[in-house]
């Protein structure tokens, strides 16, 4: 009965403990801003996830060309658009080389404080 | 010791309750620390959580019949294994093990995405608010550490239960079910936070993966139980307890297969979310079948007093995740349009269509006797009929679908090109068809067809894996480039066998039943089988009777001993006797009861079932499948983690 208390009393310590943590690893952070993405990352994600996209859409369409599923007649049907959407993807994430996967964090970073 | 368990889990309930609370007030004001500290209050819960689980075991281990538990179900004579295995035999020690696996698989997820903070500050409070649940209840409704004095010896283990199945089989089923939590807490994460991109696919495809594959295997286990244990010749009887394991099963399916579109289109993004919905209630449901004792079964050994608590929990979560679906519905909108319906993803579509529509219609049959009973006061049930119209209904267009779907391409596809790719399979399944319905196999339409589509299937399969090995060069090269895709070709596979197998002994079994005494016979699909009379033996904790069969038919001559064994505690239980053809991969079951003890004379039933091996070997090639569509591609993980280099989702599971 004692030892079980008592070793439940461990236990919840050690739970405290580790809950208590980052509070007891960084008492007076510079800033305890959640990290968040900014509009401008968000677009640019949404952009690498459509170029990502694109340009497994071309790799399927030649695989598919090549086992046959697809006849020549609609691969030159769609490679073109499929081509011309993966450049237009990839200019876009070009203009904003850089800050592409741009991580937000605080405000007062941001403003370099 | 009980005391210690209690502790632990009280210790846990305060830690999910930290987490969610703490939690949610982090996500929502933005605050690091605070986020940390609720995600470290969930990782502490599974060590708390298993310290209840190990003294539980320990308990069960040593029949401390002091524990409620214990004496409820285990005895002094019952195998050390058997005892083991009642942690979840029984309502409070399945939740707990629901809880254990829960906060083992979100410590484990969490901690595998920790540097995704912006999505997992609300991930977490959604793994806590799911544990918060089973906490609450096994802390303060229905705990497993109840203590009495001791009594002499314990109520033992239902017989049916004392099989080496049941060691694997429910928690086989409980990984499964609480798997579909992970994807279920990344996609409300993902609404919470507005993070409606595809990382919360990717941090979970594997998990949702490992979850399908542990309740798909769960449940053939389950099935192979039943057909060698239970002795009524079947392996499935639409027992809503099964039913409960495969409607989630069947809701994941679906979501397996339309989250392809999303990620390769960017389309389906508010049905991807209704599908994880769908999965993860569906199981939160089949745990509140099992152990609510709202129907009976044989599942549902014990009558509780959780129902109420788990519906209310129930209809919380349905409400919780379609307002915030609603809420985020402006986030989910795609631009993107189905370009043609004869497109791979229009059969995806079409795929998810019925199989959802099967997974409700299952849904209705499972609620219908209880709706019935509250509104009529009588409870009347849907039968094997309405099932299996359904599954012909649902089942069979949707074993078609597998075959078309790999042929056709994504975006749209031109009649011409569609021609020529449908040319062999469409030959081998008329071929087939018509050679079997001049066999005389036309005396079951749904079996004809489930071999017919089968072929289809089977052709489309090889030819998928002919035409991609001559285009990527060599077989490894095209599963190692492609893994997802011929792995899941081979679950295909899997599922053609397990079609096979299901139409061959089901459509085309011969039932015999007739009472003999020794040295009369019976015959049955070409087979004789003769009953030389009866033995007595005796196990561990039971006394039975065998009786002595011969049997000879299609060239073999091998004997059987079905029989009946009486359990000093828990009373009688079937023994069925099979015979495993391996030439035909077809069984003789065959199951006996005594009729009269003196002069030996004998109740015998033989069924003979064409094909039923099939779908035993299915659940090995389904494994093998699953596991190579799961394994991981390392180009495939070094895009992903260049696409969310910052904040990334690691590529691991």
């Amino acid at each position: 009965m004692e030892w079980a208390l008592a070793l439940a009393a461990v236990l919840a310590v050690v739970a405290v403990v580790f809950v208590a943590r980052p509070f007891l690893r960084d008492p007076a952070p510079a800033s305890d801003r959640l990290d968040e993405l900014a509009p401008e990352a968000r677009r640019r994600l949404a952009l690498a996830e459509e170029r990502d996209r694109a340009l497994a859409a071309l790799k399927e369409l030649e695989f598919d060309h090549r086992t046959g599923k697809v006849s020549d007649a609609d691969y030159r049907a769609q490679v073109g658009p499929l081509r011309r959407r993966a450049a237009e993807v990839l200019r876009a994430l070009e203009r904003g080389e850089g800050t592409t996967h741009e991580r937000i964090t605080a405000p007062e970073e941001r403003a370099g404080r | 010791m009980a005391q210690l368990g209690r502790a632990a889990l009280l210790i846990a309930f305060g830690l999910v309750a930290y987490a969610l609370i703490a939690g949610s007030y982090a996500a929502w004001k933005r605050r690091r620390r605070l986020a940390l500290s609720a995600q470290n209050a969930l990782l502490a819960a599974f060590p708390a959580t298993l310290v209840a689980a190990v003294i539980l075991i320990v308990a069960l281990g040593r029949r401390d019949m002091t524990f409620v538990y214990v004496w409820q179900h285990t005895s002094h004579e019952l195998p050390l294994g058997y005892a083991l295995s009642a942690f979840w035999g029984g309502q409070e020690g399945s939740l707990l093990l629901w809880l254990l696996v829960l906060t083992g698989y979100a410590g484990l997820a969490v901690w595998l995405n920790r540097r995704s903070r912006e999505l997992m500050a609300w991930v977490v409070p959604v793994f806590a608010l799911i544990a918060g649940f089973f906490t609450f209840m096994l802390c303060f409704v229905s705990s497993p550490f109840n203590l009495q004095p001791a009594p002499v010896d314990g109520n033992g283990m239902v017989p049916s239960l004392q099989n080496p199945y049941m060691l694997a089989h429910p928690p086989l089923l409980y990984l499964g079910y609480v798997g579909l939590a992970v994807p279920f807490a990344f996609a409300m994460g993902a609404l919470l936070s507005g993070r409606t991109d595809e990382r919360w696919i990717v941090a979970t495809r594997r998990w949702t993966l490992a979850a399908w594959t542990f309740l798909g295997v769960g449940q053939l286990i389950g099935a192979h139980w039943a057909y060698v244990e239970i002795g009524w010749g079947g392996y499935y009887a639409w027992d809503p307890v099964e039913n409960a394991a495969l409607m989630p099963w069947l809701a994941a399916t679906a979501f397996l297969h339309s989250v392809m579109i999303q990620e390769k289109r960017g389309m389906l993004k508010v049905w991807n979310m209704v599908l994880v919905a769908l999965a993860f209630n569906l199981s939160l449901f089949g745990t509140f079948l099992t152990r609510s004792g709202v129907i009976d079964s044989i599942h549902s050994f014990s009558k509780s007093s959780i129902g109420g608590w788990f519906l209310g929990f129930l209809v919380f979560m349905v409400v919780f995740s379609v307002a915030l679906i609603y809420w985020r519905l402006p986030l989910l909108r795609t631009k993107t349009k189905l370009e043609s319906l004869v497109s791979r993803e229009a059969t995806f579509l079409y795929n998810n269509l019925l199989l959802v529509a099967l997974a409700l219609t299952i849904l209705w049959g499972v609620l219908y006797p209880i709706l019935s009973e509250a509104v009529r006061g009588q409870t009347r049930s849907v039968s094997k009929p309405y099932y299996d119209f359904f599954l012909h209904t649902f089942g069979l267009p949707l074993l078609l679908l597998m075959g078309i779907g790999p042929l056709v391409a994504w975006r749209r596809a031109s009649l011409r090109s569609l021609g020529k790719t449908f040319l062999i399979p469409f030959a081998v399944a008329v071929v087939t068809g018509v050679t079997l319905l001049a066999l005389g196999f036309g005396s079951s339409w749904p079996g004809l067809l489930a071999y017919t589509f089968s072929a289809f299937v089977a052709a489309s399969i090889v030819l998928e894996f002919v035409r991609g090995r001559k285009a990527a060069g060599s077989l490894t090269r095209l599963i190692s480039r492609n893994r997802r895709r011929y792995g899941g070709y081979i679950v295909h596979a899997a599922v053609v066998l397990l079609a096979i197998g299901i139409a061959g002994s089901s459509a085309y079994q011969t039932v015999r039943e007739r009472v003999l005494r020794p040295g009369q016979s019976i015959e049955a699909a070409g087979y004789t089988l003769a009953y030389r009379g009866s033995t007595t033996i005796s196990g561990p904790n039971y006394t039975g009777f065998r009786a002595q069969l011969t049997a000879s038919g299609h060239g073999e001559r091998f004997n059987l001993d079905p029989g009946m064994n009486h359990y000093t505690i828990e009373g009688p239980a079937n023994e069925a006797s099979i015979y495993h053809d391996p030439r035909s991969l077809g069984d003789v079951f065959t199951t006996a009861q005594v009729v009269n003890a003196r002069t030996g004379t004998i109740d015998l039933k033989v069924y003979v079932k064409p094909l039923i091996n099939l779908i035993w070997i299915a659940g090995f090639v389904f494994v093998g499948g699953a596991l190579i569509a799961m394994w991981p591609d390392a180009v495939e993980q070094r895009r992903l983690a260049a696409r969310y280099a910052a904040g990334a989702v690691p590529a691991g599971l």
